[in-house]
């Protein structure tokens, strides 16, 4: 075979990366029955595979390759580290795997089980903190190294390997079993799942900090991860909703901001630009989702979203539809932040008295005091209302709660556009 | 199989002012969380109640006697049940049907050494 070109290798092998971690990984943690020794196993496939392919060519399944080696590495590991392996070996049910006495592990590769949903369950597993769920999910599910999962989070490489580094002990030493949950705990481990990835994204879509909207990174492994749960979970309407919700919010991308990186509304939004396939196979895995009774709240955000992707202007909004939606999205998730939107909703529907009516109804919400959100939504509609003082008080609020520097621009704008204070 | 321990932690008050009845339906919902753990997959190893708090006397550092628990909380430590349990999702199956109208458990995996 014939060398190859070392550019085009290391394309490959990074396009093995993002595909295929979670499957490789997921599939030498049955052998390894260890997540560190895996994980190095995984990591030595990947830079051998550097190696390899240059020589030997890009093998036709990247995936099974690596998973093949990376397997095979692992049996050696634990052949020679079998003395003196102190670590509690993970719980790994029904896994009925060669053992480190055997030689290789000649299954083909394409008999090998998708273990991926019992990985990232693992990750999300009830008995672990929400942020130590997002930092395994990245890490494991992701194949991010601490660095980029601590870049991500905006905390130290240091912080942040001690987080991974706690969740992965308490995995091993109060016995988290590697497993899919029975059913009946099933739904409720989707949830998690679905919210970590949820969690994501919306860090990725307008970043808590510093002077970028969006971490484009993010969004693109939450979008990714989103995919991966559908093709695990084909029938779950809670996993078509959020899929649906990412792509339809995300086919906005092109037009949040204006050249400069001043942010522009949905009003203001080019929507020729849109991505037009993202919102067609958004819309339809809503439909799908809604199906489902009653439906999830992922299927209602993204049948919100979709109202607006599907409208042709902005003066076609369907403000009403999008009012009945929040009103049945409230039954299935009731949360102050919700009534926020929905009170938002109400001013566009009704008048931005009607707005504000149901937004000072909020006022009280501990869960929306120092939010940045209300503050701005509240200005906005008393600057509908000519209510220009209090306006004014209200979007310096909203800019002292706002982290996010592209927002922080925007709602100063409006506050220099109300004048100066009079007397 | 591993060891975890269920700390029972609950409001003391709520014991201090409890009927007679309440006592009883406690008692009983005791008795039949023992005889449910088999069924859960896990094995009961021991357990007991304990005094409440004002019984209680602490010493630090090894010579400092006081009067009253180590940590004052709202909920304490009034009792523990040890299990043998398979694995986290077992030992925590357990841990939800324990009773603690009062407050609730914490689920600690035992030490084990080589």
């Amino acid at each position: 075979m014939t060398a190859v070109d070392s550019s085009a290798v290391a394309a490959a092998v990074a396009d093995a990366h993002r595909r295929e971690w979670a499957f490789v990984l997921a599939a030498t943690v049955r052998v390894t029955r260890d997540l560190d020794v895996a994980e190095e196993c995984v990591q030595d496939a990947f830079a051998g595979a550097l190696v390899d392919w240059r020589t030997r060519g890009i093998p036709s399944r990247p995936g099974a390759w690596l998973t093949t080696a990376a397997r095979r590495r692992a049996l050696n590991v634990l052949r020679h580290r079998k003395v003196e392996t102190r670590h509690l070996p993970l719980l790994v049910e029904d896994g009925v795997e060669p053992g480190p006495g055997d030689l290789v592990d000649d299954r083909p590769a394409d008999q090998i089980p998708d273990d991926r949903l019992r990985l990232v369950a693992t990750c999300c597993h009830p008995a672990l903190d929400r942020p130590a769920q997002v930092a395994l999910t990245l890490r494991l599910v992701c194949g991010l190294s601490t660095a980029e999962v601590a870049r991500a989070f905006l905390v130290s490489e240091s912080t942040m390997a001690a987080r991974i580094t706690r969740a992965k002990k308490k995995i091993a030493v109060a016995r988290i079993p590697y497993r899919v949950p029975p059913a009946a705990e099933l739904p409720d481990r989707v949830d998690a799942v679905l919210a970590v990835v949820h969690l994501l994204f919306t860090t990725g879509h307008t970043t808590p900090a510093g002077a970028d909207l969006v971490r484009r990174d993010l969004v693109e492994r939450s979008v990714g991860l989103a995919r991966m749960l559908r093709r695990l979970l084909p029938h779950d309407p809670a996993v078509a909703g959020l899929l649906a919700l990412l792509l339809l919010t995300d086919a906005r991308r092109e037009t949040r901001t204006a050249p400069g990186g001043r942010l522009l509304l949905l009003e203001e939004q080019d929507r020729s630009r849109w991505d037009r396939t993202a919102i067609t196979e958004g819309a339809a895995l809503v439909r799908e989702a809604l199906r489902a009774r009653p439906p999830t709240r992922y299927a209602l955000q993204a049948a919100i979203a979709a109202v607006h992707a599907e409208s042709p202007t902005w003066g076609d909004t369907d403000w009403r539809e999008i009012v009945a939606l929040y009103d049945l999205l409230t039954a299935v998730w009731p949360s102050p932040v919700v009534a926020l939107n929905r009170a938002v909703a109400v001013g566009f529907a009704q008048g931005a008295a009607a707005g504000l009516a149901a937004l000072d109804v909020l006022s009280g919400e501990p869960q929306l005091a120092g939010y940045g959100y209300f503050s701005a939504a509240r200005a906005d509609l008393l600057r509908k209302l000519g209510r220009v003082d209090e306006a004014r008080s209200a979007y310096e609020e909203a800019v002292l709660l706002t982290g996010n520097a592209v927002e922080r621009d925007f709602l100063a704008r409006r506050l220099q556009a109300l004048g100066p204070r009079q007397g | 199989m591993s060891k975890y321990l269920i700390l029972i932690y609950e409001d003391e008050a709520g014991y201090a002012t409890a009927t007679p009845e309440v006592m009883n339906e406690v008692m009983q919902e005791h008795d039949t969380f023992s005889s449910g753990v088999e069924r859960l997959g896990a094995k009961l190893l021991g357990g007991e109640a304990l005094e409440p708090t004002p019984t209680a006397t602490s010493v630090r550092g090894g010579s400092e006697v006081t009067d009253g628990p180590f940590v004052e909380t709202k909920e304490a430590l009034g009792g523990y049940y040890v299990i043998d349990a398979p694995d986290l999702d077992t030992a925590l199956a357990v841990a939800r049907s324990c009773p603690a109208r009062f407050g609730g458990v914490e689920v600690r995996p035992v030490m084990t050494f080589d």
